[in-house]
């Protein structure tokens, strides 16, 4: 047994891949378990794996986790990324339930009908350009720190860059307006580990294709 | 200045009440100013004390704090109702999760059409019974303890307090399979701030009703129809 954090989910993106950043940009190593099918997920369910029948589910410190925020939680405070005490835990929270609703969006595009992608598109842009992005451009501006808080990085800076990258693949001239998310962007993507997960060869997904769509929802639903 | 901390909702349940049962369990008095007028909500909006331009928000201890999630964090480090060590936090996350995600399918309840609630109250109930009880049952089965984490009272037994009672209300016996969710719920009600906040004339909120979700369709100007998750 290799002592590593192990993954399991589908071979995507999805809710695991901010979990993928995160441990990457901790500079800790992990295995991944794909599943293929409905019997795969139906196997761990049947194990007793999964807590409440979902993933993603990952395996570190002796413990079978669920639940992507207590996963998330559990490794930016084990490896230090979750500020350096309760007010700037407040502040990375804050920042981080934000990206994640945005995340949320950008995630489920993918995965909506044909009729109705043009709309969620249009909102997507709408919320990201107008509620998400101005707040961060606002945070780095007031501080004029690198990082977004207490001036060392932590899991908020790890997470919005994700977003920001995911927000350029559905619209690469987004962050048109926002002069400092391009030099955060630029910034953050040098760090060591992070630049090493952007590099090929690496554990990040690329993003879901149309075509592999009915897969997962076939293995989810 | 009071230095209570402040709740900005409506009068109602909604993302807040889990805020509300947290402070009270903690023993923390808190103030709230309820949004009535789309007029007032323009207003803590242009003031710029919406971070995402969203409610809930909580001023407290000279933040204005925002997103459930966070508050509820902060509130639960703050009042030692977070574990004692990170490993206990996880299970805590965990748990935590689960009955969050029981009470999003709550959550948009109120604001369905007749015929939608009807079906939303059937898998309301399935998937209390067959994915969210049965975890906790065992949980509490396997250490056979008064409490899901650590042998301590946490923010894990508040919340899984106030989906039981939630979803109680779709089906009032909708525990009889969980003996021991039973005997939690009866254990953890009588717990002194739990049992007061459990009384009338307390902070807790009624069931919504339509004058709520009125109130929320007109300050947010939500007025589209709203479906099932």
């Amino acid at each position: 047994m290799s002592g590593k954090a192990k993954l399991h989910y589908f071979n995507g993106r999805g809710r695991m891949e901010t979990i993928r950043w995160l441990l990457a940009a901790a500079g800790v190593e992990f295995e991944e378990c794909f599943l293929e099918t409905k019997d795969d997920l139906k196997k761990l369910r049947k194990e007793g794996s999964l807590l409440f029948q979902q993933l993603p589910m990952v395996e570190i410190d002796g413990m079978k986790m669920v639940q992507t925020r207590a996963i998330l939680n559990y490794i930016a405070m084990k490896y230090n990324l979750y500020g350096k005490d309760l007010k700037e835990r407040a502040l990375i929270d804050m920042y981080v339930e934000g990206i994640i609703d945005l995340n949320e969006l950008l995630m489920v595009y993918v995965f909506q009908p044909a009729d109705k992608k043009e709309q969620h598109f249009a909102n997507m842009v709408d919320k990201a350009t107008n509620r998400y992005f101005p707040v961060y451009e606002k945070v780095l501006k007031d501080h004029g720190q690198d990082f977004l808080v207490g001036n060392q990085f932590s899991r908020a800076d790890v997470q919005l860059l994700e977003t920001l990258l995911m927000a350029e693949e559905c619209k690469p001239d987004i962050l048109a307006k926002f002069p400092l998310l391009q030099s955060f962007k630029a910034r953050i993507s040098n760090i060591p580990t992070i630049k090493k997960f952007l590099q090929p060869g690496s554990q990040r997904k690329p993003p879901t294709d149309e075509k592999d769509v009915p897969k997962v929802m076939n293995i989810f639903y | 200045m009071a230095g209570k901390p402040k709740l900005y909702y409506f009068d109602g349940r909604g993302k807040m009440e889990s805020v509300r049962w947290l402070l009270a369990a903690a023993g923390v008095e808190f103030e709230e100013e309820f949004l009535e007028t789309r007029e007032q909500y323009e207003k803590l909006l242009q003031g710029g004390s919406l971070l995402f331009q969203q409610v809930p928000m909580v001023e407290i201890d000279g933040m204005k704090m925002v997103q459930t999630r966070a508050i509820l964090n902060y509130i639960a480090g703050k009042y030692n109702l977070y574990g004692k060590d990170l490993k206990e936090r996880a299970l805590i996350d965990m748990y935590v999760g689960g009955t969050d995600d029981l009470m999003g399918f709550i959550l948009m309840f109120p604001f369905l059409s007749a015929e939608d609630k009807e079906k939303q109250r059937a898998v309301i109930v399935q998937k209390a019974t067959s994915r969210y009880f049965p975890a906790y049952e065992k949980i509490l089965k396997d250490h056979g303890q008064d409490f899901l984490v650590g042998n301590n009272f946490s923010w894990a037994d508040v919340h899984l307090l106030e989906a039981i009672l939630m979803v109680e209300e779709k089906k009032s016996d909708v525990l009889s399979g969980f003996p021991q969710l039973q005997a939690f719920k009866a254990r953890i009600s009588n717990i002194p701030t739990i049992k007061k906040f459990l009384e009338p004339g307390s902070q807790r909120k009624p069931v919504p009703d339509d004058k709520y979700v009125e109130t929320v369709r007109r300050v947010l100007c939500m007025y589209y129809d709203v479906k099932a998750n």
